[in-house]
C-alpha cells in the first residue's frame, strides 16, 4: 500500500516542478510520472502476484463507513493501463507540444492530477473517495481537452464533454445515494442476497450501468465521445480513450462484484448494450473522415466488445456456470488493458501524423508509409491489433469471450433466453469484420497509395520521444499476444474479484489455463510467424513502375497514375456506408451539373452522430428557445443580482421565521 | 454591558455608512466597524482561551490595518472621484436601512434560536448589518464601495458567528478571514481589470459584458 500512496504522490505533484523550471519541466514531468509507473507497476504486480491486499481507513463518525481505499486485484489490474498509458503520454508529449502556444506547464500540471485521480478511482472503496476522484476525473480531461481553446470546434467539444459527464455524475450521485439508503452506510461491499431481484436491485442497475455509460461512451450515451477525441491534444485522447473510458467499466465490475446473485437479464442488458455499442460504434466508424473520430468511434466499438464480455461472464454468474462466468470475465477485463494498448498506440501515432502534416483529413493524406516508416509501423500494429487478428492482443481477449459464448451454446439449465451467447457470438464476429474494413480505409489512406497533398509528401517523420512510447506500446501488445499464459494468473485474480471473491481467487478453483488453451496460443504463433516469413520470401515484390517506352500505347492511363487516380478513404469504404445508410443515413451535398460546360464543383458527404447531431443537439435547442424568456432576468448589471440574492436571503429568513 | 455599547455603535455605523457621501469616509466606517467588531470577543470575557484572542487580534489587524492599507492603495491607483454616486438617494438609503434594522429586530425575535444567549442585540445587529451590506452592494454604482459593502456584509456574518464562539471550532473562524481577504484581494484585482477595460470604475459598463 506504501507503493501505492507513493506513487500517487508521484503522480499528483508530477507538474509542480514545472511551473517555477524556466525549461526542461516536461522531462522532470515525465520523469516523475515514470517513476510513479514504477512505483505503482510494483504494488500492481505483487497485488496481482496473490500478495497482501492493502488498505486504507479513516476512522471518523462523519464517514459512516471508514475504509476509503483497497488496493485490490480488480484496482491493481485497473492501475496498470492508467501508468503506462499516463507515462506514454507524458513522454509523447514532450516533443508532441513542443512550441504549441498555450499554457504548457498548466497543462503538465493538469495531466499528473489527472493520473492521480484515475488512481486514486481504482482503488476506491466508499462511495466519498469514488465520487471525489470521479470528479476530479472528469474535470482534469476537462482542462486538458481545451487544452487549444482558440478553436471554436475545441470550445463545442469541451461543453459537451462537460454536460455529458455532469449528467453521469448524477445519475451516479442518485445511484450511490441509493446504495447507502440499502446498506446504512456508504462504504463499498458485497449487497445482501436477493437485493438484485428487488426493485431496488433494478433502480441500482439501471442507473450504475447509465451514468457509467456516459462515461464509457455506450452507445446513445456516447455523443461527447467522438467531439472531445478529436479535439483533444493526441496523448491526452490517447489517454481518454485508453484510460479514462475504462473507469465506467471500472464502475460496472465494480457493482457486478458486491451482487452475488445477478439476475440473468441482466447479463442479457449487458450483452445487449455491448452488442448495440459494438456494431454502431464499428459501422459509424466507418463513415468518419477525421482520422480521430475514427479511432473515437472504434473506441465505442471496443468498449461494446468490453460489455458483451461482461455480459457472457454475468450469464454465466447469474446461472452458476462458472466456466463462461471466468471466460466472459476475463476475456472482458483483458480487452479493457489490451484497448488501452492498442488505442493509446493508434493515437499516439495518428498524433504523430497531425503532428507531421497538420490535419486529420484522411482525404488530404497519403502514402505517409515511405515517409514516416515507424509511425506507419505503429499505426500498422495497433490495427492488427484492434482487428483482433493473431497475434497480437486483441485476439486473445476476443478469443477467451468467443471460447466462453462457445460453451454458453445450448447449456443446461436454461440462461433466461438461449440465445444470448449466440447474439454474442454473432456480434463480435460482425464487429471484428467491420473494424477490419475501417482499418483497411484507414491505413490504407493514410499511410499507403500516393500523397493526395503536398504537406503529406514532404511529411517528416517523428522525433525520437515520440518514437519510443509508440513502440513501448507496441512492444506491450506483442507480448500478451505471444505469450498471454504469462498474464492468465493476473487476470484470473482480477476476474475472481469480479466473481465475489474480495481476494480474487479464481472461482471454482480452475485457474484460467484449464479453461482456454492459452499456451497453444505461444506455438501458434510461432509457427504464424514462420509462414509470413515464408510467405513473404516467396511473394516477390511487385514489378517496378514499367518506362515509358514498354506500355501499350492505350493503358487507362495506368502509366502516369497520380494521386487523383487512387482509392479516397470515402470511394473505399463507400460499399459498406451505402449498405448501411438506413442505420447511418449519409449527408451528401452532390453537385448539380448544368449546362454543356459545367464548372467545377465539389462534391461532400459526411456521417452525422445520430445521438449528438440528430437527438441531443435539436432537443437542446428547443429548450433554449423555450426558456428564452428569462433572458429578461439576466440584466448584465452587478447590483441587480446582489439584489436576488438579498431577496432570496429575506425570503429564507421569512420562510424559517413563518 | 460592554458588549451591548460596541453592539449599539455597530449598528449605528451601520447608519453613517449608508447616509455618507464621501467614499473616504465610507472606507473609515467600515473600518471603524471591523475594529469594534473584532475587539468584541475581548469585551465578551472570552479572553482565557487562547485562541479566541489570537482570533480577535487577527481580525483587528486585517480589518484595522491591512484592508485600509489595500483601500488606500486602490484609491491612488484608480483616482477616484471622492462622491459615493449612489443609484438610491442617501434619504432613501437611511431610510431602508432603519427598515432593515426593524425587520432584522422582529425576525431576531422569532427565529428558533438556541436560548440563553445573553446578548439579545446580537442576532439583530448581525443581520441589520448584514441588510446594510446587501443595502451598499446594490445601491452603489464604483466598484470600490462596492468592496465596502462586502465588508460590512462580512462584518454582519463575523458578529454571527460570534455568537457559536466558544462551540465552533477556530478552523470556521479562520475561515471567515480567508473568505474576507480572498474577497477583497479578488475585488482589488477586478477593480483594476474594469478599470483597465473600461477606463473607469463604474460597475454599469459590466453590463456590456453579458450574453
Amino acid at each position: 500500500m506504501s507503493l501505492y500512496f507513493l506513487a500517487l504522490l508521484a503522480a499528483a505533484v508530477s507538474g509542480i516542478p514545472g511551473l517555477f523550471l524556466r525549461r526542461r519541466g516536461g522531462e522532470v514531468a515525465a520523469g516523475l510520472l515514470g517513476l510513479a509507473a514504477a512505483l505503482g507497476l510494483g504494488a500492481s504486480l505483487a497485488v496481482l502476484s496473490g500478495g497482501q491486499v492493502g488498505s486504507f481507513a479513516l476512522r471518523t463518525a462523519a464517514l459512516g463507513a471508514p475504509g476509503l481505499l483497497v488496493f485490490d486485484p480488480l484496482a491493481a489490474f485497473f492501475a496498470i493501463p492508467v501508468l503506462i498509458l499516463s507515462v506514454c503520454g507524458a513522454v509523447y508529449g514532450l516533443g508532441y507540444w513542443e512550441g504549441r502556444r498555450g499554457n504548457t506547464p498548466l497543462l503538465r500540471l493538469v495531466y499528473g492530477l489527472l493520473t492521480a485521480a484515475l488512481l486514486l478511482l481504482v482503488a476506491a472503496s466508499h462511495a466519498l473517495t469514488f465520487l471525489l476522484a470521479w470528479e476530479g476525473m472528469a474535470i482534469a480531461a476537462f482542462v486538458l481537452v481545451m487544452a487549444e481553446d482558440r478553436e471554436a470546434e475545441t470550445r463545442r467539444a469541451g461543453w459537451i464533454y462537460l454536460a455529458a459527464t455532469h449528467t453521469g455524475t448524477l445519475l451516479l450521485f442518485a445511484a450511490f445515494a441509493l446504495l447507502a439508503r440499502v446498506q446504512g452506510q456508504a462504504g463499498f461491499g458485497a449487497l445482501p442476497a436477493g437485493l438484485a431481484a428487488s426493485c431496488v436491485g433494478t433502480a441500482l442497475f439501471t442507473l450504475f450501468l447509465l451514468g457509467f455509460g456516459f462515461k464509457a461512451g455506450l452507445f446513445p450515451l456516447h455523443l461527447w465521445l467522438p467531439p472531445a477525441h478529436a479535439a483533444a491534444p493526441s496523448h491526452v485522447s490517447a489517454l481518454m480513450s485508453g484510460v479514462l473510458l475504462k473507469m465506467g467499466i471500472l464502475g460496472i465490475a465494480r457493482f457486478l462484484s458486491w451482487v452475488p446473485d445477478p439476475p440473468p437479464w441482466w447479463g442479457g442488458t449487458l450483452a445487449a448494450a455491448g452488442a448495440l455499442s459494438g456494431i454502431l460504434g464499428v459501422a459509424f466508424a466507418l463513415g468518419q473522415h477525421d482520422l480521430k473520430r475514427l479511432l473515437a468511434y472504434h473506441s465505442i466499438e471496443n468498449i461494446g466488445i468490453i460489455l458483451l464480455g461482461l455480459g457472457l461472464g454475468t450469464l454465466g454468474k447469474a446461472t452458476g456456470h462458472p466456466a463462461m462466468q471466468a471466460l466472459g470475465y476475463a476475456g472482458a477485463l483483458l480487452h479493457v488493458v489490451n484497448h488501452s494498448l492498442f488505442k493509446g498506440l493508434l493515437f499516439l501515432s495518428a498524433g504523430s501524423v497531425l503532428h507531421a502534416t497538420g490535419t486529420r483529413d484522411l482525404e488530404r493524406l497519403g502514402g505517409l508509409g515511405r515517409t514516416m516508416p515507424w509511425t506507419s509501423a505503429a499505426f500498422l500494429a495497433g490495427a492488427w491489433a484492434i482487428c483482433g487478428l493473431p497475434p497480437l492482443n486483441g485476439f486473445v481477449s476476443e478469443w477467451l469471450i468467443y471460447l466462453g459464448a462457445f460453451r454458453g451454446l445450448g447449456l443446461e439449465p436454461g440462461l433466461g433466453w438461449q440465445g444470448w451467447p449466440l447474439v454474442i457470438l454473432v456480434s463480435l464476429a460482425l464487429i471484428g469484420a467491420l473494424a477490419l474494413a475501417c482499418f483497411a480505409k484507414a491505413f490504407g489512406a493514410v499511410f499507403l497509395g500516393l500523397p493526395r497533398t503536398e504537406t503529406a509528401n514532404h511529411a517528416p517523420e517523428a522525433p525520437r520521444t515520440m518514437l519510443l512510447p509508440m513502440g513501448l506500446l507496441a512492444l506491450a501488445c506483442l507480448a500478451i499476444g505471444v505469450a498471454p499464459a504469462l498474464f492468465a494468473p493476473a487476470l484470473g485474480r482480477a476476474a475472481g474479484v469480479l466473481g465475489g471473491s474480495p481476494v480474487g481467487s479464481p472461482v471454482g478453483g480452475e485457474a484460467l489455463t484449464a479453461l482456454a488453451p492459452l499456451r497453444m496460443l505461444t506455438w501458434a504463433a510461432a509457427i504464424l510467424g514462420l509462414l509470413a516469413l515464408l510467405l513473404g520470401r516467396w511473394l516477390r515484390p511487385a514489378a517496378p513502375t514499367p518506362r515509358e517506352g514498354d506500355l501499350p500505347t492505350w493503358d487507362c492511363g495506368y502509366a502516369a497514375a497520380d494521386a487523383r487516380m487512387q482509392y479516397t478513404a470515402s470511394s473505399l469504404a463507400d460499399g459498406l456506408v451505402r449498405g448501411l445508410r438506413w442505420v447511418l443515413r449519409p449527408v451528401a451535398h452532390l453537385p448539380r451539373v448544368a449546362g454543356w460546360f459545367p464548372r467545377p464543383a465539389r462534391y461532400e458527404s459526411h456521417v452525422p452522430d445520430p445521438a449528438l447531431d440528430r437527438a441531443a443537439a435539436p432537443a437542446l435547442q428547443l429548450v433554449a428557445r423555450g426558456a428564452g424568456f428569462l433572458r429578461v432576468a439576466q440584466g448584465g448589471a452587478l447590483p441587480v443580482y446582489l439584489l436576488y440574492v438579498l431577496l432570496t436571503l429575506l425570503a429564507l429568513l421569512v420562510w424559517m421565521v413563518a | 454591558m460592554l458588549p451591548d455599547l460596541l453592539i449599539a455603535l455597530t449598528m449605528l455605523s451601520n447608519f453613517s455608512l449608508v447616509a455618507t457621501s464621501r467614499v473616504s469616509k465610507a472606507i473609515q466606517f467600515a473600518v471603524l466597524q471591523g475594529v469594534l467588531l473584532g475587539l468584541m470577543p475581548l469585551a465578551m470575557g472570552l479572553g482565557r482561551h487562547f485562541h479566541i484572542v489570537l482570533l480577535a487580534f487577527a481580525a483587528v489587524a486585517v480589518k484595522g490595518w491591512f484592508i485600509p492599507f489595500l483601500f488606500r492603495r486602490a484609491l491612488k491607483q484608480v483616482h477616484i472621484q471622492r462622491e459615493v454616486d449612489p443609484y438610491i438617494g442617501y434619504t432613501v438609503s437611511l431610510m431602508l436601512c432603519a427598515l432593515g434594522t426593524g425587520l432584522s429586530l422582529l425576525l431576531a425575535h422569532n427565529l428558533p434560536l438556541k436560548p440563553g444567549t445573553e446578548y439579545a442585540l446580537m442576532v439583530p445587529a448581525s443581520l441589520a448589518t448584514l441588510f446594510t451590506g446587501f443595502l451598499l452592494l446594490v445601491s452603489r454604482r464604483k466598484a470600490l464601495t462596492q468592496v465596502v459593502g462586502y465588508l460590512v456584509l462580512e462584518n454582519g456574518i463575523y458578529l454571527f458567528g460570534l455568537l457559536l464562539v466558544e462551540d465552533m471550532p477556530a478552523l470556521v473562524e479562520a475561515g471567515i478571514l480567508l473568505d474576507l481577504f480572498v474577497g477583497i484581494f479578488v475585488m482589488g484585482i477586478v477593480i483594476n481589470h474594469i478599470r483597465v477595460a473600461f477606463d473607469s470604475t463604474d460597475t454599469r459598463h459590466l453590463a456590456e459584458l453579458k450574453d
